[in-house]
């Protein structure tokens, strides 16, 4: 009957507790970790990018999976700052890997595993996040069911090493077991003054899911080696301007 | 106890090898010559060329000045070595201790050997013949000391010094026989001595005045009086460890026992020498006479039997015992050392990198080894051939990955044809179609002119174009070709992010 009385504060523990389960702890991202990602951050609920889980980013078409690959290379730059190696698991690969240096990353410092199968690239995936000495690992493929997206949080779980699952034109975006969802398309970039030429790589961030956060868009590009946030504009926010397939809707 | 040397001397080391592999050569005036000082200075001269008067030494102009048609091979650096152990590993055969005598010569302890050939005489014979027979030109001598031998090999009339006659045998060869370095050597041409019986029965105190404590050590090894030791050659034993069985082995439990004593057994001498395996075969000797085999390969030497088991043990289940196996073997195919220098690369503990190469290797055993990439930069502007695969984690870029020319993120493994609407020569496109879809292009950077690497392919130019869609997409174009020299054609190579 005592803990009736205190029904609040036994709520906000458990809630603490079950936070901490599912790895928003505020001691391992201290100020160090942090990605830089600017108020995209704040999105989160401990106000920092979860480290020590698997995220997820969709791309529908292979022009957004490049988008969606230069932002992984942006947040794997921070990870990676210390040192380390990151696995990099494909059944698709089209990266470059020179082109990651321009995000920061030391191109050999990846290391590329390209598999035919998709479930041996989530056994690779599943293998690579229980080793505790890697920085992360990225895993590219199309579909993934549920109950595998279980198998990857419970391998991160021990080893908190931080996963980050690309996939490439889903069939179905049903829910899995990942901190959060993403979706990164091209936008155009801007140059000062009208100069003539491509600009900085500059995305449109959609945070379709986060757990126990507030989903979110925002508009970043890569300049100087971080992540720089611009204002989003209007008509850019608009569902038309990027139509969202049959089946998501 | 007595002791006996002989001291082989091969005065065409790298020319004779050189007619071994080149047979066509005999006849022939040819020199081995290395830059040094911006000359190349001969360093070995075959038989032919020394006829002429072409010796080791000589500028190779010189040389060529003396014989217009010489054939002037670029000399190997540690070549001599490499053979001298080759040989030194064969002349094993003869007595146990053998040492190299660098650069040109061998020594071989042969004390209590020699009458298993029936004497001296024919030992000797022995081991000049049988080398004379593979191509070698070999002088041998055998007396007391290294010094007597290596000097009567060389320098000397008489091959076998009877015991206790060296002094005797001495006496008439020149000084540079008893290995005097070339000041000393200098210095007693000038005072007139050409024999060492000249200044042998001169007094220590003078002689030691005159030329040196080191002349002094070298005529007392020659004659016996000074010590001298041999660094013999230990010949490098296979990494093999094999296990009979009393009763043919049929179940796969067995054959894991068998492979763990096998592994436990190996990763012993492995660590006590600092080596690790890279690449490693096990077999099962069956009772019909068949081998069967399974191997493996490590990213990173290793010497963990439990690592070395788990990746063995996933090829276990395509052993087929048949009737049973009677003998197990394992061997280590590839050794390397283990670096103690690795902790320092990485900025991280060497047990993270071992973690990780355990890791390469489990994935390796699953899925092959030709699925794990990992790249370095080469130092070459065509995008396909500016990196290289390795497969050590421990290599490190020898050029820094370039920044200064913006590359794409992803790049497709062949360029895709487009078609293009160009307003101009050498401007950017106005639009592309790109799988059946017109994209218009809004912003663009270009061109970068990529020449073709003309040492390794032929062809024309590629000029690349970084542009932006309507959408904010950025695609990577070339135009392959010139509009002055034809219709070029025009492709996608890459999407940026």
């Amino acid at each position: 009957m005592k803990a009736l009385g205190n029904k609040d504060e036994a709520i906000r523990q458990l809630r603490e507790k079950i936070m901490e389960m599912e790895g928003f702890t505020q001691s391992m991202s201290t100020p160090s970790t942090s990605l830089g990602l600017g108020p995209i951050e704040s999105a989160f609920p401990s106000g920092r990018f979860t480290l020590g889980t698997v995220h997820e980013f969709i791309s529908p078409n292979p022009n957004d999976a490049a988008a969606t690959n230069g932002f992984i290379s942006g947040i794997l730059a921070s990870l990676m700052c210390k040192g380390g190696f990151c696995l990099w698991i494909s059944n698709r690969r089209s990266l470059f890997p020179p082109g990651l240096k321009r995000f920061g990353v030391e191109p050999d410092r990846v290391i590329f595993i390209d598999l035919k199968r998709e479930k041996d690239v989530l056994w690779a995936m599943e293998q690579g996040l229980k080793c505790s000495t890697l920085s992360a690992v990225v895993g590219e493929l199309q579909e993934i069911s549920f109950t595998e997206s279980q198998r990857l949080q419970l391998a991160v779980e021990q080893s908190k090493v931080t996963g980050l699952l690309h996939r490439h034109n889903p069939r179905s975006q049903h829910a899995l077991a990942c901190t959060t969802r993403w979706r990164i398309f091209s936008l155009s970039s801007e140059l000062e003054d009208k100069m003539p030429g491509v600009g900085f790589p500059t995305w449109k961030v959609e945070l379709l899911k986060v757990r126990n956060g507030r989903p979110g868009e925002w508009k970043l590009e890569w300049k100087n080696g971080r992540f720089n946030q611009l204002p989003l504009r209007k008509e850019q926010t608009k569902e038309a301007l990027f139509p969202r397939r049959q089946q998501y809707a | 106890m007595l002791k006996r040397f002989l001291s082989l001397w091969f005065p065409y080391l790298i020319t004779d090898r050189q007619l071994i592999r080149q047979p066509a050569l005999r006849e022939m005036p040819f020199v081995f010559a290395a830059p040094q000082r911006g000359k190349m200075i001969i360093k070995a001269s075959s038989i032919p060329a020394v006829s002429l008067g072409i010796r080791p030494g000589m500028a190779a102009a010189d040389a060529r000045a003396l014989q217009p048609d010489l054939l002037v091979l670029p000399d190997k650096p540690g070549l001599e070595e490499k053979l001298l152990q080759g040989l030194a590993e064969w002349c094993l055969r003869y007595t146990p201790v053998v040492a190299l005598n660098l650069p040109d010569g061998l020594i071989l302890e042969i004390s209590g050997c020699p009458h298993l050939w029936g004497g001296e005489e024919p030992y000797l014979e022995s081991i000049t013949s049988t080398l004379k027979s593979k191509g070698y030109h070999a002088r041998a001598a055998i007396a007391d000391t290294i010094g007597c031998a290596w000097g009567m090999a060389r320098y000397g009339k008489s091959t076998i010094i009877a015991p206790a006659n060296q002094r005797q045998a001495l006496l008439a060869l020149p000084p540079v026989a008893l290995r005097l370095d070339a000041q000393t050597l200098d210095r007693m041409d000038k005072l007139g001595f050409s024999r060492i019986g000249q200044f042998i029965d001169i007094p220590t105190p003078t002689l030691r005045r005159r030329f040196g404590e080191a002349t002094l050590i070298r005529l007392g090894q020659a004659l016996g009086t000074a010590h001298e030791s041999l660094e013999p050659i230990i010949p490098q034993e296979p990494y093999v460890e094999r296990l009979p069985c009393m009763e043919p082995i049929l179940t796969a439990n067995g054959i894991k026992i068998a492979l763990a004593e096998l592994l436990k057994t190996i990763c012993l001498r492995l660590s006590k020498e600092k080596k690790g395996m890279r690449k490693g075969i096990f077999r099962g000797h069956r009772m019909d006479g068949k081998i069967e085999e399974i191997s493996i390969g490590t990213n990173m030497p290793s010497y963990n039997p439990e690592h070395l088991f788990r990746l063995f043990s996933l090829k276990i289940p395509t052993i087929e015992p048949d009737l049973g196996i009677e003998l197990f073997e394992m061997e280590a195919l590839l050794v390397e050392k283990i670096s103690e220098t690795q902790e320092s690369f990485w900025h991280s503990t060497g047990n993270d990198v071992t973690a990780l190469a355990e890791l390469l290797d489990k994935m390796a055993g699953k899925m092959g080894q030709h699925t794990i990439h990992r790249y370095l930069p080469q130092e070459q502007h065509w995008p396909e051939h500016s990196i290289k695969v390795t497969q050590s984690l421990e290599d490190r870029p020898s050029s820094e990955w370039k920044t200064d020319r913006v590359r794409p993120l992803h790049l497709l493994t062949a360029p895709e044809p487009i078609e293009v609407m160009v307003p101009l020569p050498d401007y950017p496109p106005l639009n592309f179609r790109y799988r059946g879809e017109t994209l218009k292009i809004v912003k663009a950077d270009g061109p970068e002119r990529i020449e073709q690497e003309w040492w390794l392919q032929s062809g024309p130019p590629r000029d690349y174009y970084t542009v932006e869609d309507e959408s904010g997409k950025r695609y990577w174009l070339f135009r392959l070709g010139l509009y002055e020299k034809g219709d070029p054609e025009w492709f996608l190579h890459g999407f940026f992010a």
